[in-house]
C-alpha cells in the first residue's frame, strides 16, 4: 500500500526520524496561514500524489515570498500533474505539503527494501542524493553501499556509521546520521514497510540530518496489524475499477489492450495474457478470480472488465482443481445471463468434471464460444475481435 | 524414486481442525497411499481430539514423537502461519510444506533467519504443495491430472502448474514429482534447490521449470544449469505482458526497479542452455522433444 509523502513523514516523526516542519493544504486559502505558522522566508510547495518524479513534472517549487507561494499553489492544486510515473494522463493534485526551506550542506540517498535473494532488509546508501537509485546502480554501482540487516540484531552502530561515512556525511554529523538511519530502520521494520526511500536525506548547514523527502510503501499482507497505517489509504489515488475488484476479492489490473481476461490463479492469468499477445492482440487486463471463482465474483469480474470500452472480447480461462468445472460452469452461466455481455465471450474450461462443465455451457442457450486448449482459446478470441 | 516425498512418507497436518486443513487432508487421504500417509493433526488446545479418525495433538513435537512423521503441511491462517513453521522447524521435521497465502513478509524474514541453523526444508509459503504421482499428494492440487513418470516439475504458481501437468499427462508423459514453491517474495525452497534435487534423482529424466516475473531466482537457477551437467530443462516464464511496478496477484510477481522482467529472464535462461517456450500452451510439446 502506498502513502503520501506527508503521511510517510508523520510515520517517520513518530519514530524519531527528523523531517522539516510542514503543513498540509487542501486549498490555496490555506497556504498563507501555513506560511505564517512555519515562519522564515523560504518555503517549498510540494504536490502530494502517489506517483514519483514530482519534481520533474513541476510539482515541487521552492518559493521566496508569500505571493510566489500562493501562485505556485494555484498552479499545482487541483491540476493534473504529469510525471514520468503517472503516465500521459497525469494525476489530479488534491493536497499540497508546504514546508519550511532548509539550507543544505550535503544531499544523500538512503533507502530500505527487502532483498528477496538474501531474505533480509537491505539499507542502501549513496552520495548521489536526488538521483534515482536505479540509475546510479546502472551507471556507477560502486557508489552504492549496501548493508543487509539481521532481523534479530537490527541495524548495528558500526554498520550505520559505515554507511553514513561511505555516503559522504561530513564527519561532525556522522553520529547524528547513524542515529537517523537506525530510527529509519525502526520505522520500516515496526510498521511492516516494503520500501522506505529518503531521497534526499540532507545535512543542513547547522549539521542536522533530516529527511527532505520520504517515500514509503507497506506490505499488504501485514496491514491487519497496522490499523493506523490503513487509515492513510487514499482511494482518490487508486483506480475505481481496482478498488471495486479488491472489494470483490479479485485481483485486477487495467492494461491497454482490447481482450479482457478472467482467469483463476495469478500464474495462469499472466500466462493467458501472454498467449493473447503471442496470437497478435493485447490483453485489456490482468484478472485473477482466485481458486473459487464463485458466481458473485464472476459477475463482479465481468462488470469491471466490460466497463472498459476498449474491451472487444473476453477470454475466460479456468483450470478447475478442487473447485469442480461443473460448479464453475454453472456460476459462469448464471453470471453471463444476468450481465448480458455485448461482446463475444470465449470460455476455456479444464480440470475436474470438465465434461459436465462443458455440457452446462453448451446447453445454456448463451452464445458462448467454447475452446478446448489455451491455444484454441487464444486463436478463437483473436478471431472474434478481428471479424 | 522421486524427490522429497514418496509412498513411505508420514505426514502431519498443522491447522487440522480448521475448515481448509480438514478439507484438504481428507482429499489427500483419498489419493494413492494417503490413507496411511496422513497420521496426525496439530491444533494447539485441541490435543486428544480426533478429526475424521485422525488423532489431534497440541504440538508438532508431540505429534512427531507419537507417530514418527517427518513431514508437516500447514494450513494455518496467515497471522499464525510463520509461528507454525517455526514450531515445525524446532521439532526438527525434515520437510515443512506451507500452503498458507498472505503471510507478512517480515514474519517470513524472521522465520528464514531462525532456519539458518536448521536442516529442515521449507516449501512455500503460498504454494499448492508437492505430489509424487501414484504415491502421495501433500497439498491442494487435483491429484487425478497427474501420471507417474519421469518429468520433474517445479513452479511458482498453482493453476499454471496444473495446466502444465495436464498437458504432459495428455501427451502420455508422466511426472516424477511436482513441486510448487509458491509466489511469495521471501520463501523457503527456490527453483535452484529443486532443480538440483531433480538432477540427482535417477527417476527424473527431464525438468520443467515454470517461473514468473519478479526477483532473480530463475536467472540464478539458469546460471547454475549452465555451469553443471544437467538433464534437459524446459521453461516458461509468465508475465511477458505485465507492466512494471504492478503486483500481478502473487506478492512476488512484480517488476521493480527495472528488474525481474520476463524478457530478461528468458534471455538469461536461453544463454544458459535452458529450452524456453513463450507459449504456455506449448510446454508439453516442448518436453516431448527433449525426451527419448
Amino acid at each position: 500500500m502506498k502513502v503520501h509523502e506527508f503521511q510517510a513523514k508523520d510515520i517517520l516523526r513518530k519514530c524519531n526520524v527528523e523531517t522539516p516542519n510542514g503543513v498540509v493544504c487542501e486549498s490555496v486559502e490555506e497556504v498563507l496561514p501555513a506560511l505564517q505558522e512555519l515562519g522564515g522566508s523560504t518555503w517549498v510547495v510540494k504536490a502530494q500524489i502517489h506517483a514519483g518524479g514530482r519534481g520533474k513534472g513541476g510539482g515541487v517549487r521552492v518559493v521566496h515570498s508569500k505571493q510566489e507561494a500562493q501562485s505556485a499553489a494555484k498552479s499545482i492544486l487541483n491540476q493534473l500533474l504529469v510525471t514520468p510515473q503517472t503516465g500521459p494522463q497525469g494525476q489530479q493534485v488534491r493536497k499540497l505539503l508546504v514546508e519550511e526551506g532548509v539550507s543544505i550542506q550535503a544531499e544523500i540517498y538512503a533507502g530500505l527494501v527487502v532483498d528477496r535473494t538474501r531474505q533480509r532488509v537491505v539499507l542502501m546508501m549513496s552520495p548521489e542524493g536526488g538521483m534515482e537509485i536505479e540509475e546510479v546502480a546502472q551507471r556507477t554501482p560502486e557508489k552504492i553501499f549496501k548493508v543487509h540487516i539481521d532481523p534479530i540484531a537490527g541495524l548495528s552502530d558500526d554498520s550505520a556509521n559505515a554507511a553514513a561515512r561511505f555516503a559522504g556525511i561530513p564527519e561532525p554529523s556522522v553520529e547524528k546520521a547513524a542515529g537517523f538511519l537506525k530510527a529509519l530502520y525502526q520505522a520500516f521494520w515496526e510498521n511492516d514497510a516494503s520500501l522506505a526511500e529518503i531521497n534526499p536525506l540532507v545535512v543542513t548547514e547547522s549539521g542536522d540530518v533530516i529527511a527532505l523527502d520520504a517515500k514509503m510503501t507497506f506490505d499488504e499482507s501485514a496491514l491487519y496489524r497496522h490499523p493506523d497505517i490503513v487509515q492513510y489509504r487514499d482511494l482518490d489515488e487508486e483506480s475505481p475499477a481496482e478498488i471495486e475488484a479488491s472489494e470483490a476479492g479479485l485481483s485486477y489490473i487495467s492494461l491497454d489492450g482490447n481482450i479482457g481476461c478472467l482467469v483463476n490463479g495469478a500464474g495462469l492469468a499472466m500466462a493467458t495474457m501472454d498467449i493473447i499477445k503471442l496470437y497478435g492482440e493485447e490483453p485489456a487486463n490482468f484478472l485473477d478470480v482466485g481458486g473459487g471463482a464463485t458466481t458473485d465474483q464472476v459477475i463482479a469480474a465481468f462488470n469491471i472488465m466490460l466497463r472498459n470500452k476498449q474491451v472487444q472480447a473476453v477470454l475466460v480461462n479456468i483450470f478447475g482443481g478442487i473447485m469442480r468445472c461443473d460448479v464453475i460452469a454453472q456460476g459462469l452461466v448464471t453470471a453471463l445471463k444476468q450481465i448480458g455481455a455485448q461482446v463475444p465471450v470465449v470460455v476455456r474450461l479444464e480440470g475436474t468434471n470438465v465434461e459436465t462443465g462443458r455440457r452446462i455451457l453448451n446447453e445454456s442457450g448463451l452464445t458462448l464460444i467454447t475452446a478446448s486448449t489455451m491455444d484454441d482459446a487464444a486463436a478463437k478470441v483473436v478471431e472474434a475481435v478481428r471479424s | 524414486m522421486s524427490i522429497l516425498i514418496n509412498r513411505d512418507t508420514r505426514v502431519i497436518t498443522q491447522g487440522m481442525t480448521g475448515k481448509t486443513g480438514r478439507f484438504h487432508t481428507a482429499n489427500c487421504r483419498e489419493y494413492a497411499n494417503g490413507e496411511t500417509a496422513f497420521v496426525a493433526g496439530v491444533t494447539p488446545g485441541r490435543g486428544g481430539q480426533e478429526v475424521d479418525g485422525i488423532p489431534v495433538y497440541d504440538t508438532v513435537a508431540q505429534a512427531k514423537q507419537e507417530t514418527g512423521a517427518t513431514v508437516s503441511v500447514i494450513y494455518v491462517p496467515p497471522p499464525f502461519a510463520a509461528a507454525a513453521i517455526d514450531e515445525a522447524v524446532e521439532a526438527q521435521m525434515d520437510l515443512v510444506i506451507c500452503i498458507t497465502e498472505g503471510i507478512p513478509v517480515s514474519d517470513m524474514i524472521k522465520t528464514r533467519r531462525k532456519m539458518e541453523s536448521s536442516n529442515t526444508v521449507l516449501i512455500g509459503p503460498n504454494c499448492p504443495g508437492v505430489i509424487t504421482p501414484d504415491e502421495i499428494k501433500i497439498g491442494i492440487m487435483p491429484g487425478y491430472i497427474h501420471r507417474k513418470g519421469s518429468i520433474g516439475v517445479v513452479s511458482r504458481s498453482g493453476t499454471l502448474t496444473y495446466e502444465v501437468v495436464d498437458q504432459l499427462t495428455k501427451l502420455g508423459i508422466g511426472q516424477s514429482t511436482c513441486v510448487g514453491i509458491g509466489g511469495d517474495p521471501v520463501n523457503g525452497t527456490k527453483h535452484l534447490d529443486v532443480v538440483k534435487w531433480f538432477n540427482e534423482d535417477p527417476e527424473t529424466e527431464a525438468i520443467v521449470m515454470c517461473g514468473e516475473i519478479g526477483g532473480t531466482d530463475e536467472e540464478d537457477c539458469g546460471r547454475w544449469i549452465a555451469e553443471h551437467s544437467v538433464k534437459p530443462v524446459a521453461a516458461f516464464i509468465a508475465g511477458a505482458t505485465a507492466p512494471p511496478g504492478k503486483r500481478m496477484g502473487h506478492a512476488g510477481a512484480i517488476i521493480a526497479g527495472g528488474k525481474g522482467t520476463a524478457v530478461e529472464k528468458i534471455a538469461v535462461l536461453r544463454e544458459c542452455g535452458v529450452h524456453v517456450t513463450e507459449n504456455p500452451a506449448g510446454i508439453g510439446e516442448l518436453v516431448k522433444t527433449l525426451i527419448s
